[in-house]
C-alpha cells in the first residue's frame, strides 16, 4: 500500500558532494533528504482537524482511565462504595436532587437503587472497556497477521485451509455464539480453579471470545497484499539469497504491510469496544457490581423514564469514545494513503 | 496491431553497439564450464477446477534446452516476449524447480537441491533483476539491502558489514554516504547499481541477468550496461545475460542463444550470429532491429514475419517456428530439427534448422513479407505510384 514514495517536492535540494561518481544524469537533478512514511503520516495528521480532536480525546479517555482510581480517591468514593444518603427510600431509592442527582459530591449523579457514585463507576467501566478493546485488538491483530502471513505466502493447502477458516469465522453468528458459550467457558474454567467470580477471569474470556471472531479480518486483509507483495522481485532476490521463510515473512514483507496493520488495529479497537458493552448490556460480559459501560447501559435502560440521566451520560461517553476512536483510524488510514495528495 | 506486436521485441532503441573482438582481459582461464545445463524443461501445470483440481495441460515455458558458461564467460539469451528465456534464467538460479532436465553447476548437481540447503552454490550464483523498483525491498535502507546476502550468507567481512557494503556501493558508482536512504530516493539507474551491488556482495561466479536494462531509459541502459561490463572483466564473473536488445546483448556477450518458443533455435559466437546467422528466426529478428542508415547505403534484408508466436500450451510439432517460416515444409512439420553444427557453419555456432539460410544479412533479391497488413500497403502504394 505505502510502498513507493516518489521524493518529496519542497526540499532543501542540496547535491552531496561527490554524488554518483559514473554520471548517471538523473543523479544531477538535486537528491532530496527524503521524509520517512512515518513523518509523512504525522505531518499529514497534524493538519487534518478532525483527527486532531479525535486524537486528543482519545488520549484524555485513557489519561482518565489510567488516573481512575487516583480520580475516585479525591471525589472519595468508590465504584462499589454506596451512599445511603444521596438516594431517597420513599421515592423508591432514586437520587436525591435534580438530574440523576448530580452534586458536588457526585459528579455526575448516582445510580438508582444501590446509590453508587456514577463518576466513579464511568471512569472505572472505561478502564474496562479501553482494556477489554485494546486487549483484544492487541491479540487478533497478532493472530490475524501470522495466520495472514502464512496463508499468503504459504499458498497451497495451507492456504485452502487457513481461508476456509476464515470464512467460517467471518460467517459465525457471533454475538450468539458468544452469549451461548460464555457461561460454558466461564464455567469450566473455574471448575478447574477454585470458584469464586474471579473478575480477571471474566475479562480474559471476554477479551479471548471478542478475538477469536476478530483475528480473521486482520488475517484476510493481510493474506491479500502478501499475495501481491510476494510476486514482487525483492521476495526472489531474498531467495535467492537463501533467505528462509522466516527472514522473508517478518524481514522483507511484514515491513511493509505496518499500514493496513495499522489501520485495521486503529478501527477494530473502537468495534471491540462496542462488541463488549453489548455483551455487558447482555449480561456475558462484566458483571454488576462490577463497573462497565454495557452494564450500566443496562442497568440504567430500567430507569429510563424515571432517570434519564443514568442511561444519557454512559450513553455519550460511549459515543464520543467510539466515534473518536473511529475517526482516529480513519485519519490514519488517510494520513498513510500514499495515493493521497501528498501535503 | 499483431503485426506490430510480433516485431516490437526485436526492436532497439540504441545504436548498435561496436562490437568487442578479443576475449576480455583479466578473466579466469575458460577451460572448464561454470555453468552445465542439459535437457532443462519447465511445464508450468494448467489447473481447473475449484476445490478437486486436475491438470488440463502444461504451458511449455521452457522445453529442453542445453547450454554450458565457462568462468568468466557471457551468454545472451535473446527471443521474443514469452519465448522462455526469463524462465530459464529462474531455472538456473533455482527460483523455480526444472520440470526436467539438470542444472550443474561449479561441479556440482544443484537441479532439485533445496534453495536453503545451497547456501555454498548460492554464495557464487547470484542474480540481477529486471524491474528495479520492485527488485529492492521499499522499506529496507540501501544499507541494509546491500548487508542482507553477507548477513544471510554467514559472511563477516574484515572491514565489518557497514564498510564492505560502502565499498561496494561506491564499487558500483554510487555514493557510499547514501548508506542509510531508502531505495524510493533514487532514480531507476541508481536502484539498479543498488541491486548490483546486492548480487556483488558475495563475489559470485556467476550472475544471472534478467532483463537488467529493459525497464531503464535508454540514455541510463548505456551505463548501466558499461558498469556491467567493466565489473565482469574486473572480478571475471561469467553471466548468463538475457534481454531482447540485441544491440544490447551483442554488446555485452561473446556468446548468443536465440529462444523461440522455449527451445534454442541457434546458438553461436556474438560475431558469427550478428553477421552468418543460419535460422530463418534468427535473420527475421535481425531484420527487425532498424539501424541508422538514412541514405539506404547498406542493403540489409528485409523479412516481415505474420502472425503470433504459437501457444505454448500447446506448440506446433515437429519444428516449432514453422507456422511462421517461408521455407516450411512436410519435413519441419514431422521432424523436429536438431540443434547441431551445419556445414558451412564454424565450430560452435549450432542451428537447429532442416532448411537453413545462407549466412549473409545482406539484402535479398526479394524482401520476404509474410504480413498480409504490410503487404497490402505495399501493393496499395505501387498502385498509386
Amino acid at each position: 500500500m505505502t510502498t513507493q514514495h516518489p521524493p518529496v517536492q519542497n526540499a532543501t535540494g542540496t547535491m552531496p558532494p561527490g554524488a554518483d561518481p559514473a554520471g548517471d544524469p538523473l543523479a544531477a537533478e538535486p537528491v532530496v533528504a527524503g521524509r520517512s512514511p512515518a513523518r509523512i503520516a504525522w505531518n499529514r495528521i497534524r493538519r487534518d482537524k478532525v483527527t486532531l480532536v479525535a486524537f486528543v480525546v482519545t488520549v484524555l479517555f485513557i489519561v482518565i482511565a489510567l488516573l481512575a482510581p487516583v480520580l475516585t480517591a479525591l471525589t472519595g468514593w468508590g465504584p462499589i462504595t454506596p451512599d445511603g444518603r444521596a438516594i431517597n427510600p420513599d421515592t423508591g431509592n432514586f437520587p436525591r436532587g435534580s438530574l440523576g442527582g448530580i452534586s458536588a459530591h457526585h459528579l455526575l449523579g448516582v445510580e438508582p437503587g444501590t446509590g453508587y457514585d456514577l463518576f466513579a463507576r464511568v471512569v472505572h467501566g472505561l478502564r474496562t472497556s479501553l482494556l477489554v478493546g485494546f486487549a483484544s485488538a492487541v491479540l487478533s491483530t497478532v493472530v490475524g497477521v501470522v495466520a495472514g502471513l502464512a496463508a499468503g505466502y504459504s499458498g497451497g493447502w495451507v492456504d485452502s485451509v487457513l481461508s476456509r477458516v476464515m470464512d467460517v469465522m467471518l460467517a459465525f453468528p457471533q454475538l450468539l455464539f458468544i452469549i451461548a458459550l460464555t457461561p460454558v467457558i466461564q464455567n469450566a474454567l473455574q471448575t478447574n480453579s477454585h470458584g469464586g467470580t474471579d473478575e480477571n477471569l471474566r475479562l480474559l474470556v471476554l477479551v479471548l471470545n471478542i478475538a477469536v471472531f476478530a483475528w480473521a479480518y486482520t488475517a484476510r486483509l493481510v493474506r491479500g497484499q502478501v499475495l501481491s507483495l510476494r510476486e514482487r522481485e525483492f521476495v526472489d532476490a531474498a531467495r535467492i539469497m537463501s533467505a528462509g521463510r522466516g527472514h522473508i515473512l517478518f524481514r522483507q514483507l511484514l515491513p511493509n504491510l505496518w499500514a493496513p496493520i495499522l489501520i485495521s488495529f486503529a478501527l477494530a479497537v473502537p468495534q471491540n469496544i462496542t462488541t463488549e458493552a453489548a455483551l455487558s448490556y447482555l449480561g456475558v460480559g462484566v458483571v454488576p457490581p462490577n463497573p462497565d459501560w454495557g452494564s450500566l447501559l443496562s442497568d440504567a435502560s430500567q430507569y429510563f423514564l424515571q432517570d434519564p440521566m443514568y442511561l444519557f451520560i454512559p450513553g455519550v461517553l460511549l459515543l464520543v469514545l467510539v466515534l473518536a476512536l473511529n475517526l482516529l483510524g480513519d485519519g490514519v488510514r488517510d494520513a498513510l494513503d500514499p495515493r493521497a495528495a501528498r501535503t | 496491431m499483431k503485426a506490430a506486436d510480433e516485431q516490437e521485441h526485436a526492436v532497439s532503441t540504441t545504436q548498435p553497439l561496436p562490437g568487442q573482438q578479443s576475449a576480455p582481459a583479466g578473466q579466469p582461464p575458460a577451460g572448464e564450464n561454470l555453468l552445465e545445463v542439459s535437457g532443462l524443461r519447465k511445464h508450468f501445470p494448467i489447473r481447473h477446477g475449484i476445490v478437486f483440481q486436475r491438470q488440463i495441460g502444461a504451458v511449455h515455458a521452457v522445453d529442453g534446452v542445453d547450454f554450458t558458461v565457462g568462468a568468466g564467460r557471457t551468454l545472451g539469451l535473446v527471443g521474443e516476449s514469452g519465448c522462455g528465456k526469463s524462465t530459464t534464467g529462474r531455472l538456473v538460479t533455482r527460483l523455480l524447480e526444472p520440470t526436467a532436465g539438470t542444472v550443474v553447476f561449479d561441479g556440482e548437481d544443484i537441479t532439485h537441491t533445496p534453495v536453503t540447503r545451497m547456501k555454498e552454490a548460492r554464495r557464487n550464483l547470484q542474480m540481477i533483476f529486471q524491474d528495479p523498483y520492485s527488485s529492492l525491498n521499499p522499506r529496507h535502507t540501501v544499507g541494509t539491502i546491500v548487508e542482507t546476502p553477507m548477513r544471510l550468507g554467514g559472511i563477516n567481512p574484515p572491514q565489518g558489514h557497514k564498510r564492505r557494503a560502502q565499498e561496494l556501493l561506491e564499487t558500483v558508482g554510487l555514493n557510499p554516504e547514501h548508506y542509510n536512504r531508502y531505495p524510493n530516493e533514487f532514480s531507476g539507474g541508481q536502484r539498479q547499481r543498488i541491486g548490483i551491488a546486492r548480487a556483488l556482495a558475495l563475489r559470485p561466479k556467476l550472475i544471472v541477468a534478467d532483463e537488467p536494462v529493459s525497464a531503464l531509459d535508454v540514455s541510463i541502459q548505456a551505463q548501466i550496461v558499461n558498469l556491467l561490463q567493466d565489473l565482469q572483466r574486473e572480478f571475471g564473473i561469467a553471466f548468463v545475460f538475457i534481454a531482447h536488445d540485441l544491440a544490447v546483448v551483442r554488446h555485452f556477450c561473446e556468446r548468443v542463444a536465440v529462444m523461440y518458443l522455449g527451445k534454442i533455435v541457434e546458438i553461436a559466437d556474438r560475431q558469427t550470429l550478428y553477421t552468418r546467422p543460419r535460422h530463418p528466426y534468427t535473420h527475421a529478428l535481425l531484420s527487425a532491429v532498424p539501424e541508422a542508415d538514412p541514405d539506404g547505403i547498406r542493403r540489409r534484408e528485409r523479412i516481415r514475419l505474420a502472425g503470433d508466436v504459437p501457444s505454448p500450451v500447446d506448440p506446433p510439432s515437429g519444428c516449432r517456428f514453422r507456422t511462421r517460416c517461408w521455407k516450411a515444409r512436410e519435413r519441419c512439420v514431422t521432424e523436429e530439427p536438431p540443434l547441431v553444427r551445419l556445414g558451412g557453419s564454424p565450430a560452435g555456432h549450432l542451428t537447429a534448422c532442416h532448411f537453413p539460410e545462407e549466412p549473409t544479412i545482406e539484402a535479398r533479391e526479394e524482401d520476404i513479407v509474410l504480413d498480409p497488413a504490410v503487404t497490402g500497403r505495399e501493393e496499395t502504394a505501387a498502385g498509386t505510384a
